[in-house]
């Protein structure tokens, strides 16, 4: 055993800069020190939403770095079991806050599979599927077609024939995704007019934002685009939403495709000139997380831009902390419980400033969640393309979230709201998931909460 | 396929497990190859997830009736090679083993199964004024299967005691198979304390499957102290003040400067960068007397020349003290690509001449040495730093940790507190123990593991073994 001949010295020198990129390995674009933070403790392990599920150290952060190392250093060969570890990955960055020793899982992970899709021969990537094409990027990214598309939801919604599709499980019969996605539709209200591209601040003016809307996240969570904003207005924001912004790219890059994700980026940042403004704000943590990574996804001559835009963005929680809340007036005399998103709480590193806000409203009770920093298996795209980890994942989150006996749960990403509000719905259970935003949004407006 | 294994041993290991339960391609195998300790590796041939004791138990019978080694893994956090497959065969982990089976708040004991990570018991005790209290640092990951295992210890340890302490009883499954119960729900029970032999025995004896604990009630009150320390004698001394003074704190921890600053880098909490050591300090019990020993503390830090003794002002920042004393290892990431942690014990007057030894020792070798570890019972841990692709640095560094640990033995201490012997301490075995007594273990080993079959090559020396193994050629660092 153990004869395998030094794996290092070729790779040396990547250690003081990246080394020149060998198109059939996916880690020769990886700067080789951030495989070496990894000291191997194995603290991470534990963190990991897969290897609590599954227990298998190949499906856990300090295992996935092992392989990638493996493959970088040509150890083992990029097999499709090696492959599938990595691709099992929710990139849910939990590891992160875990480990001690600051190692960046995501700029190992992420490039990794950038690397892992364009090294795969001709299109046989997992992500060069007609779902991947026509509805992950031709449909999610365009809130124009995404609005069209659910026309003939909201008629099936109205006529109550998705509860009669979801109740008999005749969704099952359909193309595995897509009846998902189908379960995945929340309530769909009245269609929400489109958020004008300024609204002014209440009172004194205390900042000036820009408000980025998300694709997805506009179609299906208008309302609470619009929540936001007046959140805003009531703070004391001039709020700003130009028309011509576009998707983070975040759906792009996480399944692999680089490039057409910084195309989205270079049109934000034409979009939404960060000069103008004191924050960008993001109230998606999935979309947050992306934009603030802007500065280092991409190694161009607009990186600079690139950084400085990423400097100025805020997740809508993080912004008001740091402002200061305007007291909000009205009582909501409910118990809440709070499920840290992922891209929220690793990604940004955004725990205390939504519970902080929470707190501020009166009369409003918060329970704590068992595991709340616990990816529920949304993770972007992931419940629609790994269903069975996304669904064990789910099953647990809901079994821990009706621990606590509170039926309304709060959490502060699109993706998150849809996967915890299908699982109680198709468990039967009533729940109402809301963004803090929204809830913040009724007691400035004095309203209650209805469940 | 694995070369030097039976042909039917995989066919019928995936008839018990069922193939969601095996591995055994190489790439799949290969983060099994090494924990914690990564100076030594090697791969096993299989792994399985079994879920249930019977399974261990056929597995295990399976593996007898091949003639092939296997050996027991939790969450694969040891840092003295405990984990690792000598000589090959099939790795057993127990992470699909992870329920807690009973929580008995009045009794005040719960049964576990060895994959519960130790945090998650005092988690579910959360709410019932009970915790379990054996809390090693890597407490957030590691099972309680491999605390069992090594016998752990902990910052709290120093009043509560180690696992040993809180194992009331355990299901195990013998190398032969069998599975028998030792101890219970219980605290007390007549004859050998076999319960005793089985906490610490590193899986050499029998492979852990059920675990009943004790469950000890939380102290109403806590006080959580820093004192700052300009130089480590003083710091040292300071620790031999509080315990001679009759004050037994519920933990009593020391951090060197090299620490500090990898800490405060990780955790910014506000160490004082400048000073040379801090003792983290922390008295629990009923409310009334905690002020009084708090004084008493505060004063004794100051007569050894204590800069300041800072308080932590309330429960969220005493978490935040022991996040960064609980990860402190991690954080080594921050200051060397790679790390050896060693883990000897002297009694606690040694600590500053042991301490001085170690920044000697490490000059010589030309290895940046720091140190943070549970000064109360005398538990040092220097951290070697190093980087593992230069075959004649790792040489140096097992050289230097062999010379710390000659000094703990030369003070009258032991090579191992709480990591276990593993294989990366078996050659000192033979220096902390006569032969008669190394053959007694050997003998109690045989009595139920007479093949060896389970975890050959740990804990104890075999007879051919040499003392100085460490330094073989064959020990490169490899990744």
């Amino acid at each position: 055993m153990n004869q395998d001949p030094d794996p290092h010295l070729p790779h040396r020198s990547a250690r003081t800069g990246l080394a020149a990129p060998d198109v059939s390995n996916p880690g020769s674009a990886i700067d080789y020190e951030r495989f070496l933070d990894c000291v191997h403790c194995g603290l991470c392990t534990a963190a990991c939403p897969t290897y609590v599920e599954l227990g298998n150290e190949n499906d856990s952060p300090r295992g996935r770095i092992y392989l990638m190392r493996g493959v970088t250093d040509g150890r083992i060969d990029l097999t499709p079991g090696v492959r599938r570890h990595l691709e099992l990955c929710l990139d849910c960055r939990a590891c992160e806050t875990a480990c001690p020793s600051g190692v960046q899982y995501g700029k190992l992970i992420e490039p990794f599979r950038v690397a892992m899709e364009t090294t795969e021969p001709n299109g046989r990537g997992k992500t060069h599927d007609w779902f991947h094409r026509w509805i992950l990027f031709g449909l999610f990214t365009q809130p124009r077609r995404m609005r069209a598309a659910l026309v003939p939801a909201r008629l099936l919604q109205r006529l109550r024939i998705d509860r009669w599709i979801e109740a008999t499980g005749l969704w099952r019969l359909l193309p595995q995704r897509i009846g998902r996605l189908l379960t995945l539709l929340p309530r769909l209200g009245p269609r929400t007019p489109d958020l004008p591209s300024f609204l002014p601040a209440v009172g004194r003016r205390r900042a000036r934002v820009v408000l980025f809307k998300g694709c997805v996240g506009d179609v299906m969570f208008g309302s609470t685009n619009w929540a936001t904003a007046r959140v805003l207005q009531a703070n004391g924001c001039d709020v700003l939403i130009p028309e011509s912004q576009v998707c983070c790219g975040a759906i792009h890059y996480h399944a692999g495709h680089s490039e057409p994700a910084r195309e989205l980026a270079d049109q934000n940042l034409a979009a939404l000139k960060p000069a103008d403004v004191d924050a960008i704000v993001v109230n998606i943590a999935g979309c947050g997380s992306m934009l603030k990574d802007y500065g280092h996804h991409w190694h161009d001559g607009r990186q600079a831009d690139r950084t400085a835009f990423a400097a100025k963005v805020r997740d809508v929680s993080e912004f008001l902390d740091e402002l200061g809340l305007v007291s909000p007036p009205g009582p909501i005399p409910h118990k809440v419980t709070y499920h840290d998103a992922c891209h929220l709480a690793h990604a940004q590193r955004v725990r205390e400033a939504p519970r902080r806000l929470l707190r501020r409203i009166p009369e409003l009770v918060i329970e704590e969640l068992r595991e709340s920093d616990l990816c529920c298996g949304a993770a972007g795209t992931y419940n629609l393309t790994e269903p069975e980890m996304a669904d064990r994942l789910a099953r647990r989150k809901l079994q821990n979230i009706l621990e606590t006996g509170v039926r309304v749960v709060v959490t502060g990403n699109a993706g998150c709201l849809l996967q915890i509000a299908r699982e109680s719905r198709l468990q039967g259970h009533v729940l109402r998931v809301l963004h803090p935003m929204d809830l913040l949004d009724l007691s400035y407006r004095n309203e209650c909460l209805t469940i | 396929m694995p070369q030097n294994l039976p042909t039917t041993l995989v066919p019928e290991l995936l008839r018990i497990v069922g193939v969601e339960g095996v591995l055994a391609a190489r790439a799949d195998l290969m983060v099994y190859e090494c924990d914690g300790f990564v100076i030594e590796k090697n791969s096993p041939d299989v792994v399985v997830f079994p879920t249930c004791t019977e399974q261990v138990a056929r597995v295990v019978r399976c593996c007898r009736d091949a003639g092939v080694p296997f050996v027991p893994r939790g969450a694969g956090t040891s840092l003295a090679g405990g984990c690792l497959p000598v000589g090959g065969g099939v790795m057993i982990v127990l992470t699909r083993m992870k329920q807690i089976l009973e929580i008995n708040t009045r009794d005040r004991y719960a049964v576990v199964q060895p994959g519960v990570v130790n945090i998650w018991l005092t988690q579910a005790l959360r709410g019932t004024g009970l915790h379990y209290a054996p809390d090693p640092s890597s407490q957030g990951a590691c099972t309680i299967g491999g605390n069992v295992a090594t016998n752990s210890g902990g910052p709290h340890t120093l009043k509560y005691g180690v696992t040993v302490n809180h194992v009331l009883g355990v299901e195990c499954v013998l190398p032969d198979g069998e599975i028998v119960c030792l101890g219970g729900p219980v605290d007390e029970s007549p004859g050998c304390d076999l319960v005793g032999a089985m906490v610490g025995s590193e899986g050499t004896l029998a492979i852990v499957t059920k675990i009943w604990v004790r469950l000890t009630k939380n102290p109403q009150g806590y006080r959580t102290m820093l004192g700052v320390f300009d130089s480590v004698d003083d710091a040292t001394n300071a620790i031999s003040a509080i315990i001679g003074h009759g004050i037994v704190p519920a933990a009593l921890e020391m951090l060197d400067q090299g620490i500090i600053v990898a800490l405060e880098a990780a955790f910014q909490f506000g160490f004082p960068l400048d000073a040379s050591a801090v003792l983290l300090i922390e008295v629990d019990g009923l409310e009334v007397g905690l002020d009084a020993q708090q004084q008493q503390i505060v004063e004794l830090c100051r007569q050894q020349g204590a800069r300041e003794v800072r308080l932590a002002r309330d429960a969220a920042e005493r978490a935040r003290l022991w996040k960064c004393r609980k990860q402190a290892f991690g954080a080594i990431g921050r200051l060397s690509p790679s790390y050896c942690t060693q883990d000897g014990v002297v009694p606690r007057t040694q600590l500053p001449h042991i301490l001085r030894r170690i920044t000697e020792i490490g000059n010589r070798h030309r290895i940046r040495i720091v140190n943070v570890f549970h000064a109360g019972d005398g538990n040092i841990h220097p951290i070697l730093l190093f980087d593992e692709r230069d075959p004649e640095q790792v040489q140096r560094v097992l050289q230097a940790s062999n010379e710390i640990l000659e000094d703990c033995l030369a003070c009258g201490g032991s090579v191992t507190g709480e990591h276990g012997i593993g294989v990366e301490k078996i050659g000192f075995m033979r220096r902390m123990f006569t032969a008669d007594s190394l053959d007694v273990m050997a003998r109690f080993r045989s009595a139920l593991n007479p093949d060896n079959q389970l975890s050959p090559g740990k804990m104890l020396p075999t007879a051919a073994g040499c003392g100085l193994e460490m330094k073989g050629s064959h020990r490169k660092a490899a990744v």
